[in-house]
């Protein structure tokens, strides 16, 4: 019992230390009582982090990296995308997905060259440019952050650039450091950064891709990769298409042309990097203290990150320096009315200090979201059926217990397809023949991806067409939108061909009734799974259920992710099921997936059905260079008619998210996309304040009750214990 | 004594290359070199030489264990087993392949798992001995049969089961402490509560049952039919006879665990979003640490074995009949 005063922390504690432990129990009934008239004993919320507006929500992988230039996990994504700034960001509330200058002065000016470097002229098109230029203008005026690195004497050197060993004996985080500065973003901060994606040494993820378009990044990573001693800060060393022209203007020439370049400057890839971070952080000693740029992070963004213990919490506070942005004025319809429009045009940001604690495991997670003491969640598979109903005509609701609450549901699909795929390179599923494509066919018309939606998503997701999500030019919706050899048109909606079709198709192929009409065989096909755990194990019985439809036999063979990606790269796999989520909203990037280059046994690229069709990659090249417009879609139909015929992956499904939010988080608009959107929340801390007070009264009769059992039951034993103390005295 | 001790430090050397050697092939039994390098920079664009690269800037570009292309000693110092392994002997645990200090984080992360293990030892401890004791004053009584069958109830149940019932009860139900979490200082406490609680009730089934055994076998002894013979009361008899000798053994038992308790509580650490060394070492095997689970796998033998030596010193101190040689 004695450890339960300090529950009611932090005045308790205080109290307990001047009392002394005499008067202990008469403090502990007392504060059982007075607990009763209020106070929250089960807030998991730090003292410290409670004034000012402040968000609370939970986060369950660790990020890896803060550093733009490794960074690549949506995780990783969600902390550093309030903190860094790259050139360009989506716009938080139109749909479809808009480019919008951030941390540019306006959008970038593209310029069309020959091989001399000459604009071409007007009316050449714009595929025949040997070189593509992007000049990007940066607004002046923005400041870092307060950081050590930028700290100053007032000789106007550096503080802490050229620290010994014994400086940093009492160091353990940045925040030891007692001196901070700033200075104003520059163009040559973006140079700088490309030239970090292009060292070795940084292991940016993407640096494989970025060399086959920026010009000189190729020359740049192999002049780093075999020369001895060059310095981190690589200020020193330049990079032939990239170059500040100006304080406030830089640019990026590319290879021939990539329209989709211009959505890489939304990525944190290219946000700034002041060259002054790498000198502090390079210097030695504060390795081993993990004093790096991959934990720490400096941006000109509208936070800061205050905490950095992922295996705790990370808390990001408000950028002092941050010059502060005004709210969208417009939106998609439907804003207005769902009040996303209410904050138009009020300065940015209005969250003072967000907590983000580690939580791994759901139960804790949602429970404490019910408590109130996160402000938004994603529902889990075991607390769904507590969150959400199902209407008479299939829409999506809250469960009264929610709506008591207040709590808010907002949906938003995915950029995100997770597919069945086909090895191309297998014998008998793969080939482009007319027997395995209609074995194909039947098979993705036998899978029924709206009873695996409905089972294993809660209906989470929406049936693919074809590999572009929703939302991604280049879908058609309605009739002209579907599958027309896995769906038909009916009533106004997409219905999933009958099973008899599919069989039709297996006998044409000759596959009738499962087996294989030349040799006489059943026609035994093979699945790789990843995994094959309790959760896996339903999923993999429904899978072969669907395949039973058609008297396929499906062998299951499961393997671990790092050997079913080397089967992938050997091409030595048959049937699997993978997933890609978009880098950026354009048909490229899904597209790709299928192109005949990119085919994942010659070049490890993403291709993973090394699907190769001369046609449709003829067309790529056509459409990947090309401006969203009638042409660009008419040739976008014409690769889905392709894809849909030959039926290289069975289309999957498009995810659906589900977001919770309580009544008191304003700006909640989901976005799957870009990951800055703690600017634009704000919380009605009162409104929280009074919900949290009366969701959260500690229930103590049990307490008293409990005590009183223990009570009753040790009384007895020490009765006994005393009665036959007295008959052995007798 | 010392003779001993240096003995058994010698005997230590080749368990720990065992273990080690043992893990090592585990390990890369599942997992290549080239996939832990590809789990690492990411599926999406990842090319070969930058596979290359990392593995390189990593130790990972050597053979596994023997070195063909290697003259003498060299075919088997200049492997990755040799390079990762031998540092490992001074404790110089180098970095994780994510980059971070793996000394400085087990530095840091065993407090929060300290912070735990202890007080459900101590507690435990002594509710398990106290009950443990009454158990055995009433032995062979009703009040003793209802109490070993509620300790083999106790000890049946799963350890999950506890955690998640606990937080149900306690923390959703009652809202009397937070479900899960922690936090720094004085802060910290209220996260304690809970799961030190539910370790101690986990561990009351199997402690309070052994603890029992071993007074039933003293109170059986002839020493303490003296003592009764002298007249001496039961609660005499207990506390100054029966709970000294019985002490021996739970305190020895108590030793060996002791060097463990900074390597935290897997479960119970990945529940209640403890930082400690348990969630530290899930969490390197969830994303193919190789280096840290290498750490944690070395640091956990050496203290096992540290465990063991000061159980066997500890003998010497509660009964001085026993001498190390």
């Amino acid at each position: 019992m004695n450890s339960i005063h300090f529950i009611t922390n932090p005045t308790p504690v205080r109290f307990i230390r001047r009392c002394g432990p005499s008067r202990l129990w008469g403090s502990v009934a007392a504060l059982v009582l007075l607990a009763g008239c209020g106070d929250s004993w089960n807030d998991p919320r730090g003292e410290n982090l409670g004034s000012g507006s402040v968000l609370y929500a939970s986060f369950s992988d660790r990020p890896q990296f803060m550093d733009p230039a490794r960074s690549y996990t949506t995780t990783s994504y969600s902390f550093i995308q309030q903190i860094y700034e790259p050139p360009l960001a989506y716009h938080y509330l139109k749909r479809p997905y808009e480019l919008m200058p951030l941390s540019a002065a306006r959008m970038p000016e593209v310029l069309y060259l020959d091989e001399e470097g000459n604009e071409l002229p007007p009316g050449v098109p714009a595929e025949e440019a040997a070189y593509t230029e992007y000049r990007v203008d940066i607004k002046p005026g923005i400041l870092y952050q307060p950081h050590p690195a930028l700290a100053r004497r007032e000789d106007g050197s550096y503080r802490y650039h050229d620290l010994a060993e014994a400086d940093l004996e009492s160091v353990n985080a940045l925040a030891d450091f007692t001196q901070t500065g700033s200075r104003e973003l520059v163009a040559e901060d973006f140079v700088y950064q490309i030239k970090r994606l292009a060292d070795p040494r940084r292991h940016c993820p993407i640096a494989g891709i970025i060399a086959e378009y920026v010009e000189g990044f190729a020359e740049f990573q192999a002049h780093i990769q075999n020369t001895e001693g060059v310095p981190m800060d690589l200020r020193g060393l330049s990079m032939s298409g990239v170059e500040p022209l100006s304080r406030y203007r830089y640019r990026v020439r590319l290879k021939g042309t990539y329209p989709q370049f211009i959505y890489w400057l939304a990525m944190p890839f290219f946000a700034p990097m002041p060259w002054e971070a790498d000198v502090f952080h390079e210097q030695p000693g504060m390795a081993q203290r993990n004093l790096t740029l991959h934990w720490y992070a400096i941006g000109t963004g509208p936070y800061m990150l205050t905490e950095n213990n992922p295996n705790l919490r990370m808390v990001l506070e408000r950028n002092p320096n941050f010059r502060g942005q005004p709210y969208p004025d417009e939106g998609e319809p439907g804003d207005e009315r769902q009040g996303f429009l209410d904050d138009r045009g009020r300065t940015m940001p209005f969250i003072d200090r967000a907590v983000f604690s580690l939580e791994k495991e759901s139960i804790p997670r949602w429970s404490k979201f019910l408590q109130g003491y996160y402000d938004l969640s994603g529902i889990g598979s075991d607390s769904f059926d507590q969150a959400i109903e199902y209407g008479g005509g299939g829409e999506v609701g809250l469960t009264d217990a929610m709506e008591e609450k207040g709590i808010v549901l907002r949906t938003a699909v995915d950029l995100t397809v997770f597919y069945m795929g086909f090895n191309m390179l297998d014998p008998v599923v793969g080939g482009y023949g007319e027997r395995s494509r209609l074995l194909r066919r039947a098979i993705s018309i036998a899978v029924d991806y709206e009873e695996n939606i409905s089972i294993f998503t809660n209906g989470r997701g929406i049936p693919a067409q074809g590999p572009l999500p929703p939302q991604i030019f280049g879908v058609r919706e309605g009739e002209a939108g579907i599958n027309p050899y896995v769906y038909r048109w009916e009533d106004g909606k997409a219905v999933r061909r009958n099973i008899e079709e599919a069989r039709e198709l297996m006998r044409r192929a000759g596959y009738q009734n499962g087996i294989d009409q030349e040799t006489g065989k059943p026609l035994v096909l093979y699945f790789e799974a990843v995994g094959a755990g309790p959760d896996a194990k339903a999923s993999l019985n429904w899978l072969r259920k669907q395949f039973a439809k058609l008297d396929i036999q499906l062998v299951i063979r499961a393997t671990d992710y790092n050997r079913f990606r080397a089967k992938m790269r050997k091409g030595t796999g048959q049937i699997f099921q993978w997933g890609w989520h978009a880098d950026y909203p354009d048909p490229e990037n899904f597209l790709f997936l299928l192109y005949g280059p990119n085919a994942q046994v010659d070049t490890n690229g993403p291709n993973s059905a090394n699907y190769k069709n001369p046609e449709y990659d003829a067309l790529f090249s056509q459409m990947k260079n090309i401006p969203n417009g009638e042409r660009r879609q008419q040739i976008i139909d014409r690769m889905m008619e392709i894809l849909r015929r030959d039926a290289p992956w069975s289309w999957g499904l498009h995810p659906v998210s589900y977001i919770l939010s309580h009544q008191w988080v304003h700006n909640n608009k989901p976005t799957t996309m870009s990951y800055n959107t703690l600017k634009y929340r704000r919380i009605d801390t009162e409104s929280r304040a009074a919900a949290l007070q009366d969701w959260n009264r500690p229930t103590v009769w049990p307490l008293w009750a409990g005590l009183g059992v223990l009570v009753l039951l040790i009384l007895p034993a020490l009765i006994g214990f005393l009665r036959r103390e007295r008959e052995r005295g007798r | 004594m010392i003779a001993y001790i240096i003995r058994r430090a010698l005997y230590a050397i080749p368990i720990l290359i065992g273990v080690n050697l043992l893990t090592f092939m585990l390990f890369f039994v599942v997992n290549s070199p080239e996939e832990v390098a590809r789990l690492h920079l990411g599926d999406k664009y990842t090319t070969q030489e930058q596979v290359e690269a990392w593995k390189q800037e990593h130790g990972y570009d050597k053979p596994l264990l023997y070195n063909p292309e290697a003259a003498g000693l060299d075919s088997l110092t200049d492997t990755i087993f040799y390079t990762k392994s031998v540092r490992l002997f001074v404790f110089d645990f180098g970095n994780s392949d994510s980059g971070r200090n793996i000394g400085h984080d087990i530095r840091q992360r065993m407090w929060p798992s300290l912070a735990i293990a202890v007080p459900s030892l101590i507690l435990g401890l002594l509710l398990n001995a106290t009950l443990a004791l009454m158990l055995a004053f009433f032995r062979a009584s009703y009040l003793d049969v209802g109490g070993v069958v509620l300790c083999v109830i106790l000890m049946s149940v799963s350890s999950l089961f506890y955690i998640i019932g606990g937080q149900y009860l306690v923390g959703k139900l009652l809202q009397l402490v937070p479900i899960s979490g922690y936090d720094t200082g004085y802060e910290a406490v209220k996260f304690l509560i809970l799961p030190v609680i539910i370790s101690v009730i986990y561990g009351i089934g199997s402690g309070t049952r052994w603890y029992r055994t071993l007074f039933l076998e003293e109170i059986s002894k002839d020493y303490v039919r003296t003592a009764r013979a002298k007249g001496l009361s039961e609660q005499w008899v207990l506390f100054r006879h029966v709970l000294r000798n019985a002490l021996i053994p739970i305190l020895t038992g108590v030793v060996v665990i002791l060097p463990l308790l900074f390597m935290g509580s897997l479960i119970t650490e990945s529940f209640f979003g403890i930082p400690g060394l348990g969630s530290y070492t899930i969490d390197a095997i969830q994303r193919q640490d190789f280096s840290i689970v290498r750490a944690m796998v070395f640091l956990g033998t050496v203290l096992y074995i540290l465990g063991l030596l000061l159980t066997d010193i500890s003998y010497t101190l509660a009964d001085p009949r026993i001498r190390l040689r």
